[in-house]
């Protein structure tokens, strides 16, 4: 029972963080209809970003937790959108009228570019981070798995619902959740009501790329250590989460993110850590097969 | 010139300075973490180190950089002209002088010396510019230059591939042919096999293969472990290793092939990890991480390539009665890869005449239409994908024998982006694009070994560039594989 | 004589929308049936319940082929219908294949012929001779087509570079090349001119008499429907609310109104 339950923790730990990450994609794809390929790389620039920012702030000597944190997830944040905006500028803005495969080819030409980038100016050993959050509450120490709940766990989980809060009603309040909407239906016709197409494309990647940076922070301190391939990985079973909740569906995104992380926990806890990935794809090849409008979207009918 | 000057349009100084302030506050933004910082690979764990030198370095230059094309744009060439001169003309000076002082702060030399090559390209437009006060061609106008750039070249194909044919054959025998240089060429064919594969799918068939690692994969290893377990020959084996690699082709193509192209994209990668993931971990049957080794070498029809006879038979060499030298085995192998890659080729280009490949194009260009036609998508699509992967069995079979050890390292989504990027730069559907690209993509860093830790991020960017600049790749002109004047009046 | 197409009560809904909605008519064989109605009126809809690109909620398509049989078009798939079921169509938005020629364009359209002649490819690849016959045969049927409409000269340009008349007339001969019983067009006179609407007439009455060939048009334009068409189905609202010839269509009450719309009544209480 201790165990089942500390997995289930860790699952939902590990959905919050793909589910942030997912919902940039979902967005993305709603919006200009295609997989933003490099969205993963914008993730682990943005654990990197964090994690020199904690390596600065050792060294000069800022000490205090919260204060900390705080100042790693505002320059994470505002650091990692720029990477956002810059991506779409300069890879997909001027594709945005080329056939599909263009587009997936510079995509994929991003991603690689940006994890060499990262490698090549960073180096390709691991970064380790000294805990900075330690310390948790734990439950049934007497039965046979004590259950720790660590104030980390709290924190992302916390975060997370917050961000999520925050971004729905940026999406069902705002003149850009609404611009973003109309140009989710249709693009061609929102442009003819007068709605900056441009801008809110460049804004959905923004807030995308900010989420996924918020993801990268907690990743980091989740984990502890980083390398510059996390963006790959991470990348496609957040894109998992994505299809499974249902492309272009914000809730889809975050309800998938949380189902791929409970799955990858209790996968890798029951069954096999090796195969916890092939698990993971494999979700995503069925979920493509038998219900490709995954959990929470609209059938995609085709225009003849 | 007073044509020129009248058609110079009005510059807004200020309005380009603030633009080009912009772009370099941008750019700051973009490098102050990750180019001021860096965290050397220090036992220490937490070592920083500061260059904030290339970060000033890399605005001011996005700054001109910016400027300058605001100038371009507006038809002023003549200070863009002066200034990238007189920049290219002292960096380059420094860069060849290997001088102390240098003119920017960059520790890598390929890094400084592409600023000095853009820099060149920038005057070559200046100097263009001002030599024929030609308005910036539009996009159409683009294409149709490049398009008849590309009929021309396609039509030099005509010549050029026999060309390079004979080069290929005679490369050998050449005087300055080492073994180093024959190493580099068998790598950069087994590209062009794998290139050729993937082109049907991807190029003719126009489905989105990331996961063509995969087959790749099953041709080695199948090879690997017929020539084991089996103690198969060579010409018993490739043949096996690529009816396998079809069979699995079929077996991934069958449930996903028609899914739309970004979805299966993903599924055909999620596909290649998977294979790639169960490489690691089955050790029973793979090995895992450690591989198979001890695989055979080819033999000429059974005959090895050895130095000294096997006791019961000859080698090659004992039964044509020649002298051995070391080098013969890779040559051996030179013309096995030569032979493999022109196999691919005469099928290709055959079945590019047949119904089925003119089905592939058709189904690229629309399937709807496709379908109302009478053809059979999901079998038509099989059969590319299933042929493609053949090839890629064909080429992993000969990485096996090649090598003679096989590992899961090999076989990562890396390789498949390499070989789609070789495709795709080549101009989708071109045979002798595919040749080029993988001449430039694979035999370059290899020859100038340096060069090879920015291979990767030198692919990437050039699938951008390409894709933004030309986006059906750089020899994307097709001839149609039938003409009327082929058959004559009719009966 | 049976007509060779029997639509019977075809309903096809998305969700809560119902585009079409209890329709049943008959296409006479060998003549020309013109599918008629306001914009939004499920004609498309219909057209691609027929060949194969919807799957109906209701209903049953019955064709009747002279040689082959009959066939139950809502329970085949999109590309088994041209293949087995001789029915071939066109698209409102023409769908060529921009990057081929129109000779390769036209050779698409026998695909399932040459596929059978090369040996399903493994036979013309290991060199058996059939291929070349048939491929003649094959260019000839395609070369017949094109001299038709007057295409024969530009036989090997690119498809994509035609102009808007010409592609629509391609299109058509491409359908033709697949060797239908029933022909299926979607507004094939659509941004025609006056000239070239009546160079249509002239070709589909051609196909027709010469060919032996049913066809089943949807179209706005009325010089055409009435000039060339036998038999007219009206729809409004994914009903059919009139089928019949061209003259007993045109003075039916019900159809003005749904073109021209009803005078009003007292309106009371108009918010």
């Amino acid at each position: 029972m201790g165990y089942f339950l500390q997995q289930l923790i860790n699952g939902l730990t590990l959905g919050m963080i793909y589910g942030l990450i997912a919902i940039g994609y979902t967005m993305v794809y709603g919006i200009i209809g295609m997989i933003n390929f490099a969205h993963g790389e914008i993730f682990m620039i943005g654990a990197f970003i964090a994690f020199i920012t904690f390596v600065v702030l050792g060294l000069v000597g800022i000490g205090w937790v919260p204060l900390a944190l705080l100042i790693v997830l505002l320059a994470t944040m505002l650091l990692t959108s720029v990477y956002g905006w810059a991506l779409e500028r300069v890879a997909y803005r001027p594709l945005r009228h080329s056939p599909r495969l263009a587009a997936l080819i510079t995509a994929i030409g991003m991603s690689i570019f940006l994890q060499n980038y990262v490698q090549l100016l960073q180096g390709a050993r691991v970064k380790p981070l000294q805990p900075v959050i330690t310390g948790g509450m734990r439950f049934l120490e007497g039965g046979e798995f004590a259950v720790t709940f660590s104030f980390l766990q709290m924190l992302i989980i916390f975060v997370t619902l917050g961000l999520m809060a925050g971004f729905t009603l940026i999406i069902h309040r705002t003149a850009l959740g609404r611009a973003q909407r109309a140009c989710q239906q249709d693009l061609g016709m929102a442009s003819l009501v007068g709605i900056d197409v441009d801008r809110t494309i460049a804004l959905t990647f923004v807030l995308g790329a900010t989420l996924a940076s918020v993801a990268g922070l907690m990743f980091l301190l989740n984990y502890g250590v980083i390398d510059f391939y996390i963006g790959f990985l991470a990348g496609i079973k957040a894109f998992t989460a994505a299809v499974l909740g249902g492309i272009g569906s914000v809730p889809g995104a975050m309800l998938g993110g949380l189902l791929i992380g409970l799955i990858e926990a209790f996968w890798s806890a029951y069954f096999s850590v090796e195969y916890k990935d092939v698990a993971v794809f494999a979700i995503l090849i069925l979920v493509l097969i038998f219900r490709p409008t995954g959990l929470l979207g609209r059938p995609d009918v085709e225009k003849v | 010139m007073r044509e020129a000057a009248a058609r110079a349009l009005a510059f807004d100084l200020a309005g380009a300075l603030k633009d080009a302030g912009l772009v370099a506050g941008i750019v700051v933004l973009l490098t102050i973490a990750l180019v001021g910082f860096r965290t050397q690979d220090a036992s220490g764990g937490a070592a920083l180190s500061y260059r904030f030198e290339d970060v000033f370095a890399v605005a001011a230059l996005a700054f001109l950089g910016r400027l300058a094309v605001a100038l371009l744009r507006a038809h002023r060439p003549r200070p863009v002209l002066g200034a990238s001169v007189l920049f290219a003309l002292a960096l380059t000076a420094l860069l060849l002088h290997g001088a102390e002082t240098r003119l920017l702060p960059f520790a890598s030399a390929p890094f400084n010396w592409t600023i000095a090559i853009a820099a060149w390209t920038l005057s070559a437009r200046a100097a263009w510019l001002l030599w024929h006060s030609a308005s910036e061609l539009s996009a159409e106008a683009r294409d149709a230059l490049m398009d008849r750039i590309g009929a021309r070249v396609q039509r030099s194909a005509g010549f050029l591939g026999p060309l390079l044919l004979v080069a290929a054959v005679t490369l050998p025998f050449l005087p300055w042919a080492d073994r180093r240089l024959l190493d580099i060429a068998t790598l950069v064919l087994t590209y062009i096999l794998l290139g050729w594969g993937l082109n049907i799918v991807v190029g003719l068939a126009g489905l989105l293969d990331l996961g063509y690692v995969a087959f790749y994969a099953v041709g080695a290893y199948s090879y690997a472990l017929l020539a084991l377990y089996f103690d198969l020959g060579f010409w018993t084996c490739l043949p096996l290793a690529g009816i396998l690699a079809a069979f699995a082709g079929i077996l991934l193509g069958f449930p996903v092939l028609r899914l739309r192209g970004d979805y299966l994209a993903i599924v055909t990668l999620g596909f290649g990890e998977i294979i790639r993931i169960i490489l690691l971990n089955w050790y029973e049957f793979t090995r895992g991480p450690d591989g198979l080794s001890g695989i055979p070498r080819p033999t000429f029809f059974g005959l090895p390539i050895t130095r000294t006879p096997p006791e019961d038979g000859h080698s090659f060499h004992s039964f044509f009665g020649l002298e051995y030298s070391p080098i013969d085995r890779v040559i051996f192998l030179y013309y096995l890869a030569l032979a493999l890659a022109l196999i691919t080729n005469f099928v290709t280009l055959r079945i590019r005449k047949l119904p089925v490949g003119r089905a592939w194009e058709a189904l690229r260009e629309d399937e709807i239409a496709c379908r109302s036609l009478g053809v059979h998508p999901r079998n038509t699509k099989l059969t590319a994908f299933a042929l493609g992967a053949m090839f890629g069995g064909f080429g992993g079979s000969f990485f096996a024998t090649r090598q003679g050890f096989v590992s899961p390292e090999s076989f990562t989504f890396l390789e498949s982006a390499i070989i789609l990027a070789i495709v795709v730069l080549g101009g989708m559907g071109s045979q002798i694009g595919v040749v080029l690209a993988a001449i430039l993509l694979i035999g370059l860093p290899e020859v100038f070994r340096e060069l090879n830790q920015y291979r990767m991020l030198a692919f990437g960017m050039a699938m951008v560039a390409i894709m933004v600049w030309r986006p059906r790749g750089l020899l994307a002109h097709r001839d149609p594989t039938v003409r009327l004047s082929d058959h004559g009046p009719p009966r | 004589m049976n007509p060779l197409l029997s639509v019977e009560h075809l309903t096809m809904r998305f969700g809560g929308l119902v585009a079409v909605d209890d329709v049943s008519f008959d296409a006479p064989a060998r003549r020309i049936t013109a599918i008629i109605g306001p914009n939004g009126a499920g004609k498309t809809t219909l057209f691609n319940c027929l060949t194969g690109f919807y799957s109906p909620s209701a209903g049953r398509m019955t064709l009747r082929h002279p040689a082959r049989g009959e066939f139950l078009l809502e329970r085949m798939e999109a590309y088994a219908i041209p293949a087995k079921a001789g029915v071939a169509r066109t698209f409102q938005n023409i769908r060529l294949f921009p990057g081929m020629s129109l000779l390769e364009n036209l050779l698409v359209a026998q695909h399932n012929v040459l596929m059978r002649a090369s040996g399903y490819t493994v036979g013309a690849l290991l060199g058996m001779g059939r291929y070349a016959q048939a491929e003649r045969r094959a260019v000839d049927r395609a070369r017949y087509w094109l001299e038709r409409v007057r295409l024969v000269d530009r036989a090997d340009a690119n498809a994509g570079n035609l102009p808007y008349g010409d592609q629509r007339r391609l299109e058509i001969v491409r359908a033709m090349c697949a060797e239908p019983v029933l022909l299926c067009l979607d507004e094939p006179a659509a941004g025609l001119n006056p000239r070239e609407s009546a160079e249509l007439n002239e070709l589909l009455a051609f196909i027709r008499d010469e060919h032996r060939v049913t066809l089943l048009l949807i179209e706005h334009d009325m010089s055409v429907v009435m000039s060339i068409s036998d038999h007219v189905v009206v729809l409004d609202y994914g009903r059919k609310i009139s089928e019949g010839t061209p003259a007993a269509v045109r003075s039916d009450a019900a159809v003005i109104r749904a073109y021209l719309g009803e005078e009003d009544e007292a309106a009371p209480g108009r918010p």
